[in-house]
């Protein structure tokens, strides 16, 4: 080939300094969190340890722990998930392999993308209405979760869909020419198939809704619970509410209490990310060798 | 394969076919249940809220003051703080996310992207009361350094902050639109002799126009949504003001702070928080079903 090729050519100087300006417009908002990041790890630095995650609030900002939400959030997300997972893989199933294309198929999924947009402190108002009023459920985990779970609905709907869309259609035409029916090809051939990346998907939403804090907060939940909730009806705290509720607070010792409470909450989110991404790497190379 | 698959696989229909059909069905309704109750919920509580204060005193009031003796119910501050915080948002988020979209779909190797893209969700994926406190205790007093009449809530810094945790979503959904262009049009192009770049300005970003379109307009509509950072960083003033420097109240904010204190049911300020919700509903609705109908059409022509 010609050396021509190689040659620089009027513009090159352009299209270089366009690739900088690309790579640090990428960068810098990296760049920022890494620093903000950093600033909140140094700020939460005296607070972290043992005592503050066994902990009951407090007070006296030195002495506040976040037991109570942490096991408030804990069981918040067991429920979440117990609620939206069946009925999130429940609709994608039927959207994928029943429906028919026509206007109530389509209704229903401009729907979902719909909802997928709607700011989450709508979400709390309707768990006010129904869950909390209506249904007299009061300002319980039970409404709580019943909230979050319809907050996550159409996330897990899309992940599942796309994971049910992974598994080769020949398989199902194998499965029909065996004379299976729907449910029993679903049961025993696809759900299996995709079930890894519905779970993928599932721990990400999961992860999104650990730092809800509009819809609870809407809701009534409590920012100062300095008991472990015994029972689905009972009051609760969670982790973003009580570091919501730090953070309101004018005294410079609970910031300090806030950013540590942040420290935990980020690295909870960072683990079921973590989770996610490996379970993904697992089965790519699963499906690929 | 496991060899009693074939023979499970099949034994006669069983009824449990139509019953499983059944409940499929019902978990899909649930979707469309969530947002008529939505609706409802908003509907009824702000007809209610319409019996007792009239459009003209919510249009043409430049007043928010609810929870004064003699309550005034002028929606415009509220509108005015939303729009300020989203704008200053969007200042950010436009041109960083289009960048780094454009980065990453058009001059990024694949090494480069195996490990950007990834970092950039994650950054989507923080809490947005993390992103409320970052503004309001780190960015704020960096901020009053260099800008000595800025408030310690703020516009400014909510907004900012609102539109770097809007960027990732920004850049994902844009990248996917680049991504769909198909690669004959950028060669076709390069063929007739037409370098990388104004390939990228005449060929390919022309071409991704309308999901990039889709991705602005989901941004806008997140950012007016967007509850924490508002509610932390900008403070609670209802005010009519462009100034990014002062302390203003968005919507959310308003709804956020009225669920803080004890608002008794049926009073009429506990109806304005679904007042103020249905307005926010509705604009947010419309930006979703535009971005929407783009992204279809997007998908659309990736077939054709």
């Amino acid at each position: 080939m010609s050396d021509d090729l190689h040659t620089p050519i009027p513009g090159a100087t352009t299209e270089r300094v366009f690739h900088a300006i690309g790579f640090l417009a990428l960068l810098l908002p990296l760049l920022v969190l890494f620093v903000l990041f950093a600033g909140v790890l140094t700020d939460a630095w005296p607070r972290l340890g043992w005592g503050f995650l066994t902990g009951i609030p407090s007070r006296r900002p030195e002495l506040a722990g976040i037991f109570p939400a942490l096991v408030g959030s804990a069981y918040l997300m067991t429920l979440t998930a117990v609620i939206a997972v069946p009925i999130g893989i429940g609709a994608a199933i039927y959207l994928e392999e029943y429906a028919r294309p026509g206007a109530l198929t389509s209704l229903i999924e401009v729907n979902i993308a719909n909802l997928a947009g709607v700011p989450s402190i709508l979400y709390g108002l309707l768990g006010l209405e129904v869950f909390v009023r209506v249904l007299h459920l009061g300002r319980s985990l039970l409404a709580g979760a019943l909230t979050l779970s319809l907050l996550l609905l159409p996330m897990v709907i899309m992940t599942s869909r796309e994971a049910l869309r992974t598994v080769p259609h020949a398989l199902r035409e194998a499965c029909y020419g065996l004379g299976a029916d729907r449910f029993r090809m679903l049961r025993l051939v696809i759900l299996p198939m995709s079930l890894p990346g519905m779970i993928s998907g599932i721990i990400l939403a999961l992860a999104r809704a650990i730092g809800e804090t509009a819809p609870l907060l809407t809701l009534g939940a409590l920012t100062y619970v300095a008991f472990v909730p015994d029972s689905v009806r009972s009051a609760f705290s969670a982790l973003p509410l009580q570091i919501f509720g730090w953070i309101s607070r004018p005294q410079a010792g609970f910031h300090e209490s806030a950013a540590a409470g942040i420290v935990v909450l980020l690295a909870l989110m960072l683990f079921m990310n973590g989770i996610a991404l490996w379970l993904r790497a697992r089965l790519q190379r699963r499906t690929h060798g | 394969m496991k060899p009693d698959l074939a023979r499970d696989l099949r034994r006669p229909s069983a009824p449990s076919e139509r019953a499983a059909k059944l409940v499929f069905s019902l978990c899909a309704a649930v979707s469309l249940l969530t947002t008529l109750g939505i609706v409802a919920v908003l509907l009824q509580q702000t007809l209610g809220f319409l019996q007792a204060v009239s459009l003209r005193q919510i249009f043409a009031d430049v007043w928010w003051t609810p929870r004064f003796a003699e309550p005034r119910f002028g929606i415009w501050p509220l509108v005015c703080g939303t729009l300020l915080t989203t704008a200053i948002a969007m200042i950010v988020a436009i041109p960083l996310g289009l960048l780094a979209a454009i980065y990453l779909s058009e001059l990024a190797g694949p090494r480069q992207r195996r490990l950007l893209k990834p970092l950039l969700e994650l950054l989507a994926g923080v809490p947005t009361l993390v992103y409320g406190y970052f503004a309001l205790t780190l960015v704020t007093p960096a901020l009053q350094r260099v800008l000595p009449g800025l408030s310690s809530f703020n516009a400014l810094s909510a907004g900012a902050v609102m539109g770097l945790m809007i960027l990732p979503l920004v850049a994902s959904l844009s990248e996917a639109a680049l991504h769909a262009v198909p690669m004959s049009l950028r060669e076709a192009s390069y063929a007739l002799g037409v370098r990388k770049l104004p390939t990228l300005f005449h060929v390919v970003i022309p071409s991704a126009f309308s999901g990039i379109a889709a991705a602005v307009l989901l941004g806008v509509s997140r950012a007016i949504g967007e509850t924490m950072v508002v509610t932390i960083a900008a403070g609670q003033q209802p005010q009519l003001t462009l100034d990014p420097r002062v302390s203003i109240e968005t919507m959310t904010s308003y709804i956020a702070q009225v669920s803080l204190g004890d608002t008794p049911t049926g009073t009429l300020e506990y109806k304005t928080v679904f007042a103020v919700g249905l307005c926010l509903f509705t604009m947010t609705l419309v930006l979703n079903v535009l971005s929407y109908r783009l992204r279809r059409h997007l998908r659309r022509g990736e077939r054709a």
